[in-house]
């Protein structure tokens, strides 16, 4: 084995390239967005198209509790990823569980309102259009708010086990990143399936 | 140092059992070994989907055959299009982006080696699931076993109604599980673009295969989501009762051709820009000149990569669109061919009074040069919708198409081949079998797509299993067939080659071509942690700088 020589020069005095969790996370986020843009492009798409059975208008009554409790977690992450910087490990654990609540609750919402829907108005994702299109696209949303608080009760585990230090604030960062990320995409679904739509 | 670097090279090779080997390689996280996973993996499929192919060519070599049933040549043509997409050209192409892009930006690993890891495993079975459809297909209804709905699956054949059985899941669920992979892999090559160079990489010295990954890798994430979405719809409407692609209760099935080609045309640059990449690193060494016009190429790719996404109603001319979306795509589809000429413009201007030697990967390169010009040019004919309304679904475009996946895109992953062979075995391979391999390739891909075009002019459409002797069609698929068994022997001379210089071949030291990129600074095979010290860079050509330290490169850049 010859030996390998590999170009050595005069480092540049300053390399700092962006961190890997942030180029990543952005990534990702991207090409949720693009999964979630064909969704709503087909909701909007047949919006007013199905042949029979419940409409709209008939149906969906406004979320307006469950979009304050999820647009509040936001907030309350950002807080939780402030504190950790911080070094404040306590009130980062509290903001966190807050948004675990919120995120919950948010579930939660989301679980009565398709009850209503599928015991009390009939409507199931086989009904019609409206069902396949509605159920598909906040069920998406829901699916991926689930993946979040999955992520988010492992990193409330750790901290109750006093695992979590300040140097992990980067990592909250980047996963608050995703987090924001299902925020606004509730936003933009909550304006098409709820306000358009309807 | 020296003593460090044998003590760890006995460490990583020395005395293993064969299943300590295996489960090495099953549980490896090393940018390297999942490359020439993949790689292998993709040349396995390679050989399955050739064989489906040949199938294909034996039913029409004459009217009226009987080599296989319809429904048969139904499942072939099916098989061999996912197959040869998702399963042989994705995987080559990830796999050699997988080596190399680490070793040309002077890093370690990727920036996320376990979801590199992931991502092979998820593209693997994948393909495993799909093959798997010849036996578990039947399901409950004993219809149909491998997918038969043509590589597109449009809407409403894949509708419960028209595929009974599983064989259609499986091929659903087997393009999004590995479509689910494509996108941890392209999430992961434009992380270790961006975070992992070694001191002095700017962007501006890259490599050009690191920037044509890098945009290859953003076009992944744009394109695959999308076809990942719709077949999460597909899914919907099979297993729940959906009604997304579903006509009889208000569904589109143009909606299903949209989102299908929205992910399907910057597919076939999500193939052809790693392949470009390929020939802008070979061309340059096979010239001994740097590459003529660096940044203009980086241009142009990123105009192809972003003109690419705004064309792909250009497979859907015959569905009956607006004169406006007629002329929308006909035109975006047209401007395509500017920055792709200015990058053929670009690698003649490498070669240009270069001192050329013509080994294998530079002729494979030339070829491509050729050929990927013609397979441009049926293209740009093809985009003018008049004449594709006449021509759509036809072997015309079936020719078209093959002339840029087999004579472009294949071209180029075997001058790769040939060109990082002796980097990733540390052997070189046989030059004269080589030379066997590319002229009987040559000869046998204008024997088979040449003539390919014009019974397709002739009116023969695509995706017939048979047809009535006496339109003329008789003798161009003869040859056309004939042509495909001459690939067939040089494919065999290939991995034939690979296989014998793998144990036989001589050693090739670290630099067998007197290269300018970083992975030739290394061993070869490089060890597990690639560079011993990280590297440091002062231009785009590093090892020309430490082999000419009087007139390095830098001076001028």
């Amino acid at each position: 084995m010859s030996s390998a020589v590999v170009p050595q020069s005069p480092a540049p005095a300053e390399w700092v390239l962006p961190s890997r969790g942030t180029v990543g996370m952005i990534c990702l986020i991207t090409a949720e967005v693009a999964v979630f843009t064909i969704f709503v492009v087909a909701y909007v798409f047949y919006i007013g198209k199905s042949v029979a059975g419940p409409q709209p208008k008939d149906v969906l009554d406004l979320p307006i509790f469950n979009t304050v409790c999820l647009l509040s977690s936001s907030l309350t992450i950002h807080l939780a990823v402030r504190a950790l910087r911080n070094a404040k490990v306590t009130a980062f654990g509290v903001w966190w569980f807050i948004t675990l609540v919120l995120g919950s609750i948010f579930l939660v919402g989301t679980g009565i309102e398709w009850h209503r829907l599928i015991y009390e108005k009939g409507l199931t994702i086989t009904t019609n259009l409206f069902g396949t299109t509605y159920y598909s696209l906040v069920g998406l949303h829901a699916f991926h708010v689930t993946v979040g608080l999955l992520a988010i009760s492992i990193a409330m585990i750790l901290t109750l086990l006093g695992k979590v230090k300040p140097e992990h604030s980067e990592r909250a960062d980047v996963f608050s990143m995703y987090w924001h990320f299902v925020d606004a995409v509730w936003v933009v679904v909550f304006t098409v399936v709820y306000v358009i739509g309807r | 140092m020296a003593s460090e670097t044998i003590a760890l090279g006995a460490i990583a090779n020395g005395g293993r059992t064969v299943g300590e080997t295996l489960h090495g390689w099953v549980t490896t996280v090393d940018h390297k070994k999942l490359g020439i996973l993949y790689i292998l993996y993709a040349l396995f499929f390679l050989v399955v989907g050739g064989i489906e192919a040949t199938i294909m060519r034996i039913q029409l070599i004459v009217p009226h055959n009987h080599f296989v049933s319809p429904e048969v040549f139904n499942r072939m043509f099916t098989m061999h299009g996912t197959t040869m997409i998702f399963f042989v050209a994705m995987p080559i192409l990830f796999g050699f982006g997988t080596y190399l892009v680490p070793l040309m930006i002077g890093a370690r690993d990727m920036a996320f080696p376990r979801l590199n890891a992931l991502s092979f495993w998820l593209t693997a079975f994948g393909g495993l699931l799909l093959y798997f459809s010849f036996v578990g297909g039947n399901g409950l209804y004993g219809a149909g076993n491998a997918p038969d709905v043509g590589w597109f699956a449009y809407a409403p054949l894949t509708s419960r109604a028209f595929s009974q059985g599983h064989s259609t899941d499986f091929w659903s669920l087997a393009l999004l599980v590995s479509g689910i992979g494509s996108i941890g892999t392209a999430v992961n090559f434009i992380t270790t673009i961006i975070s992992m160079r070694c001191p002095g990489m700017t962007l501006g010295r890259m490599p050009l295969l690191a920037w044509l990954n890098f945009v290859m890798a953003g076009m992944v994430i744009f394109a695959v989501s999308p076809l990942t979405a719709a077949q999460i719809m597909l899914c919907i409407d099979r297993y729940l009762g959906g009604h997304f692609f579903d006509t009889q209760a208000g569904g589109s099935a143009v909606l299903w051709m949209h989102f299908f080609w929205i992910f399907g045309h910057p597919e076939v640059y999500v193939l052809i820009i790693p392949s470009f990449a390929f020939v802008s690193e070979i061309i340059p060494v096979f010239s001994r000149k740097p590459i003529f016009g660096y940044p203009v190429m980086v241009a142009a790719t990123i105009a192809i990569g972003f003109i690419s996404l705004s064309v792909w109603a250009h497979h859907m001319f015959t569905v009956g669109m607006s004169s406006y979306g007629n002329t929308f795509f006909t035109i975006t589809t047209m401007i395509i061919a500017i920055p792709t000429g200015i990058k053929i413009f670009n690698w003649i201007g490498t070669m240009w009074s270069g001192k050329i030697q013509f080994k294998a990967p530079m002729l494979f390169c030339v070829a491509f040069l050729f050929q990927f010009l013609i397979a441009g040019l049926t293209g740009i004919m093809l985009s003018a919708s008049p004449f594709n309304w006449q021509l759509s679904a036809s072997y015309f475009v079936v020719a078209h198409f093959h002339y840029v996946i087999v004579g472009g895109i294949l071209f180029a992953v075997f001058a790769a081949f040939y060109y990082w062979f002796p980097k990733m075995s540390g052997r070189m391979y046989n030059e004269t079998l080589a030379k066997w391999h590319f002229w009987l390739f040559v000869i046998g891909f204008h024997l088979t797509f040449d003539f390919m075009h014009i019974p397709g002019l002739l009116g023969m459409p695509r995706r017939i299993y048979t047809y009535e002797p006496g339109r003329g069609w008789e003798t161009w698929n003869l040859i056309v067939t004939i042509g495909a068994f001459v690939q067939a022997i040089a494919i065999l001379i290939f991995v034939g080659n690979l296989l014998w210089s793998m144990f036989k071949g001589a050693p090739a030291g670290n630099d067998p071509w007197d290269a300018w990129t970083l992975e030739w600074s290394t061993t070869s095979p490089p060890p597990d942690y690639n560079f011993a010290a990280i590297p440091t860079v002062e231009s785009r050509r590093p090892l020309w700088d430490l082999k000419h330290p009087e007139d390095p490169d830098w001076k001028y850049e």
